[in-house]
């Protein structure tokens, strides 16, 4: 994308008047997608962005400027602004990238296949047969839009410690959302398959099973009953349920709202912070999963990161200037949305370890309770740890069996109460993707756990 | 031509003539419109004395639609560059032909009504000094930090300004541009007492730089952390809650998803049908009027260059119309009602609501009026959860709460870790107050007071 030479004057420019640190994030991304709704193909969308974020440390501050020009006069212009920040006036100063351990621009997806393109026809066909499928899992089906999107995107990193990295990703994302109508009004349904990956996305996954799945959702909501409104016991199937996970503890880990004493777990490594069934993992390297990459936005390998160890807590997630602060490497966490953001620490697919149990068992021994069967997102407050996570489909368990589907519903928990709540973990361990979104950036994740029991939680209904 | 061109700002022409000049290489039983956009963005945050960071961006990109033969096709680049223009227009024209041919795909032409012109522009803040910026920043900060004992963190402290300008030209006559600018401040601290924290953010925000108080955020934030604080979970129960003017905004913007003439066409929406229908209280009247320059959301002109206007939803309860862009409008055979919405270069339009406001209540009240009306409930000071317990097409509604118990007519007790449930057609049946205390926040809706009855609180 950017010569090294024009890299090293650069990174020199972003340093004339002093500073720490400096850096050149560069991204080239493509997307396509294209929506059919209501029975018709009603838009494809091609578009393209290519640009650079360049920041200088100098330290406490950060300075950063982005330009959508990649040309060597674009990007010192980009460079200069971002040094307005540095006063301290360090003269002329050489840089040399590419010489830190470590660097090296990596392949397309390094040892994985490359991933391949499909023709617009073809992501229409797949369209098709969605709603098709979708349409033919009942009458009540009312509206069906299905939708295909994939992307790529370039990234190329310098800084002036030396680095040089790069990657290349491909992410493919297909959804299927359903209304149902029905005597008391209507019900929605919704299913969505996401890799880090190309077109071969479509050989793992079965969009006709997908959209039957958000089918079925909608159909089963139509006979659903007003949720409960109180404490009880949940279990939660594996998968989407990840993601209480991802708000209860995941964020309040990130260390930037460590570092400002924001996080209900700030100063907590080495003590029991969760029931000793919780073995959370954060892995940026977890197969095609959706918070899958080689390398961060910050050039750092993604690597795996054992955040609690049976209860105890043994790490935050830290992105390089975090990470700078306390005189320890980053943890691969450092991540934006484009180049037009400072990276920020975020995580990538996080998930609970997989326990001993059998799921059935565990909605069996459960006299009544909550069964739910998906999740779809939540919200945390990291300084109080208080959080919520909504159920789009979910169903009452009496006498230890599966019954009525119950309408829409948020549940709410303590992170740190809820987490010691967990009283069983199966062995049936699935995954999940999310769109994770953090003062304004939005970065794809993966969640993922297994079926599992909370001894209680608020359960936000209408039912008294 | 449409009447826009009396409009043109000066700093808009070259931006016009660049949309003009690539919607002049449309072929042939082709129907083009494009949407050129450039800004200008600073942003610092301070943290601890110190600038924590200080960003300053430019950015431009293009948006071109193609029509051929009923199919509809976009393509959008983040540049401006000159060799990206054609591209552009290559490629939402190659999308065209994958699209499902449908009659009412039609871009909008002029349909006579004139624009109201609102003045969006702060000249002078391209004149104000980096330095200020970073010093309203710190200030903010140093003011979040000293204005009660108890504020033990400021976790952000943000000054922020941006200046855009847009045009839109197409084939079908349409000659539009639009600029405005806009400065915000935002503020979030954390209060402590024993091992108990709360947090609470506030803000300020304007057309520019002037006139942003540092002062009303910090105080907006610091009250409401402070008096969150020893907060528990709360009790259970059926109650009338009382949104608070920020909280009211949320829930608008939740219900003109459903007012969206594209959403009722496409049977998502729990209003299709219902068009002189009971739908709310008799005491709600909802407006969407963009062209009220007081409003956060004020436009002269909708995303598809035709002039915004004023739109009534609901008056008195019964339900009167939706909001319609030209295709959803076409769909529904009405002409648009001119409020096309689009998320920038990279978006396509689609009907939505600019500047939504209800009708204050005969009492004229305030708050506290609304509170003192209400005599005992809940207070709603900050909801969780909206995206993930809210469905506008069931209209099913479940959010986590916090605030303060209400009574007497005054706030009493805080409450945290609580729930608040109903659907969305009730809550517009059960509407007991609305506040005259509006106030124009950085939303689609106006901030007023609203209590809405029989709740469903889960907490304890």
């Amino acid at each position: 994308m950017i010569d090294t030479p024009v890299l090293e004057r650069v990174l020199a420019e972003a340093l004339r008047n002093g500073g720490d640190f400096a850096e050149v994030f560069a991204e080239d991304r493509s997307n396509s997608s294209a929506t059919l709704d209501d029975g018709r193909v009603e838009e494809l969308s091609s578009g393209r962005e290519r640009g650079a974020g360049i920041r200088v440390v100098t330290g406490e501050t950060t300075g950063f400027a982005h330009t959508a020009d990649l040309s060597e006069r674009g990007l010192l212009r980009a460079a200069e602004a971002a040094s307005a920040v540095a006063r301290s006036g360090g003269g002329s100063r050489s840089v040399d990238v590419g010489h830190l351990s470590g660097s090296g621009v990596t392949g397309p997806s390094g040892d994985r296949p490359t991933p391949t393109t499909g023709s617009k026809a073809d992501a229409l066909e797949l369209l098709q047969r969605a709603d098709e499928a979708a349409r033919a899992s009942g009458d009540a089906v009312s509206q069906v839009q299905a939708g295909f999107g994939t992307s790529r995107r370039q990234v190329l990193i310098a800084n002036s410690d030396g680095l040089l990295a790069g990657d290349e990703q491909a992410r493919t994302r297909f959804s299927v959302s359903c209304v149902a109508l029905g005597d008391t009004g209507m019900q929605t349904g919704y299913e969505t398959a996401a890799r880090t990956l190309g077109f071969e996305l479509f050989d793992e996954v079965s969009v006709e099973e997908l959209a039957g799945t958000a089918a079925s959702q909608a159909l089963t909501k139509l006979a659903a009953r007003p949720a409960p409104s109180g404490e009880l016991p949940v279990v939660l199937a594996g998968g989407s349920g990840g993601i209480l996970f991802h708000e209860a503890c995941g964020h309040g880990l990130e260390a930037d709202h460590i570092v400002k004493d924001a996080s209900v777990y700030t100063g907590k490594v080495g003590e029991l912070v969760a029931s000793p069934l919780v073995t959370l993992v954060d892995d940026g390297t977890v197969g095609s999963e959706w918070g899958t990459f080689q390398v961060d936005d910050e050039g750092r390998a993604a690597q795996r990161n054992v955040l609690i160890e049976n209860g105890v807590l043994t790490d935050y997630l830290w992105d390089y200037l975090r990470a700078r602060k306390e005189g320890r490497a980053s943890s691969g966490n450092g991540r934006r949305q484009s180049y037009r953001d400072l990276p920020m620490v975020r995580m990538t697919n996080t998930f609970l370890l997989p326990g001993v149990d059998d799921a059935d068992e565990i909605v069996a021994q459960t006299q009544r309770g909550v069964y739910v069967a998906k999740l779809g997102g939540g919200q945390v407050n990291t300084t109080t740890g208080d959080f919520v996570f909504g159920m789009t489909m979910a169903y009452l368990i009496e006498d230890g069996k599966i019954t009525e589907p119950l309408r829409d519903a948020n549940l709410i928990g303590n992170g740190p109460e809820i987490l010691k709540r967990i009283d069983a973990v199966a062995t049936d361990f699935s995954m999940t993707p999310g769109t994770c979104g953090k003062d304004g950036q939005s970065v794809p994740v993966g969640c993922g756990q297994a079926t599992m029991r909370l001894t209680g939680v608020t359960i936000g209904g209408t039912a008294e | 031509m449409s009447t826009a061109t009396e409009e043109t700002q000066g700093t808009t022409t070259d931006l016009l003539e660049l949309a003009e000049r690539v919607a002049g290489w449309a072929g042939t039983g082709e129907e083009v419109e494009v949407y050129v956009a450039r800004g200008t963005e600073t942003e610092v945050r301070a943290y601890d004395g110190e600038v924590e960071s200080l960003t300053s961006a430019t950015s431009a990109g293009i948006g071109v639609r193609v029509i051929v033969e009923h199919r509809l096709g976009f393509a959008w680049a983040g540049s401006l560059d000159e060799s990206v223009l054609g591209e552009t227009l290559e490629e939402a024209r190659d999308n065209a032909r994958f699209a499902t041919p449908d009659d009412h795909v039609r871009l909008a032409g002029p349909d006579g009504v004139g624009a109201v012109p609102v003045d969006l522009w702060d000249e002078g803040l391209a004149a104000v000094p980096t330095e200020r910026k970073v010093a309203l920043a710190l200030d903010l900060e140093a003011r979040a930090r000293a204005a009660d004992a108890r504020i033990r963190q400021v976790s952000s402290a943000d000054y922020g300004d941006g200046a855009s300008e847009s045009a839109l030209v197409s084939t079908t006559g349409i000659r539009s541009s639009s600029r405005k600018t806009s400065g915000f401040l935002s503020v979030g601290v954390i209060a402590g007492e024993g091992d108990a924290s709360q947090t609470g953010g506030g803000y300020s925000v304007g057309r520019g730089f002037d006139g942003l108080d540092p002062d009303r955020a910090c105080q907006d934030a610091v009250t409401r952390a402070v008096r969150l604080l020893g907060a528990t979970k709360g009790p259970s129960g059926r109650s009338t809650v009382v949104f608070d003017r920020r909280m009211a905004t949320t829930l608008l913007s939740i219900v003109s998803s459903a007012l969206s003439g594209e959403a009722v066409e496409k049977g998502r929406s729990f209003f299709a049908g219902r068009i002189g229908e009971q739908v709310g209280h008799p005491g709600l009247t909802l407006v969407d009027d963009p062209t009220d320059p007081r409003a956060y959301g004020a436009a002269a002109y909708d995303a598809e260059g035709l002039a915004c206007r004023r739109n009534v939803l609901i008056e008195s309860g019964i339900l009167q119309g939706f909001l319609y862009d030209t295709v959803s409008g076409s769909r529904a055979g009405v002409a648009s009602t001119g409020s096309a919405v689009r998320g920038g270069y990279a978006g396509t339009p689609s009907p939505g609501c600019r500047a939504l406001t209800l009708a204050p209540g005969p009492e004229g009240y305030d708050e506290d009026g609304v509170l003192g009306a209400v005599g005992e409930g809940l207070f709603v000071q900050s909801m969780t959860g909206v995206h993930s317990g809210v469905n506008p097409i069931s209209g099913d509604f479940s959010v986590g709460a916090e605030g303060l118990m209400i009574r007497d007519g005054r706030l009493a007790e805080p409450v945290r870790e609580i729930t608040v449930a109903s659907t969305l057609q009730r809550m517009l049946l059960s509407l007991v107050a609305v506040g005259a205390d509006v106030e124009w926040l950085p939303s689609i809706a106006a901030g007023q007071t609203l209590a809405i009855g029989d709740m469903q609180v889960s907490g304890v």
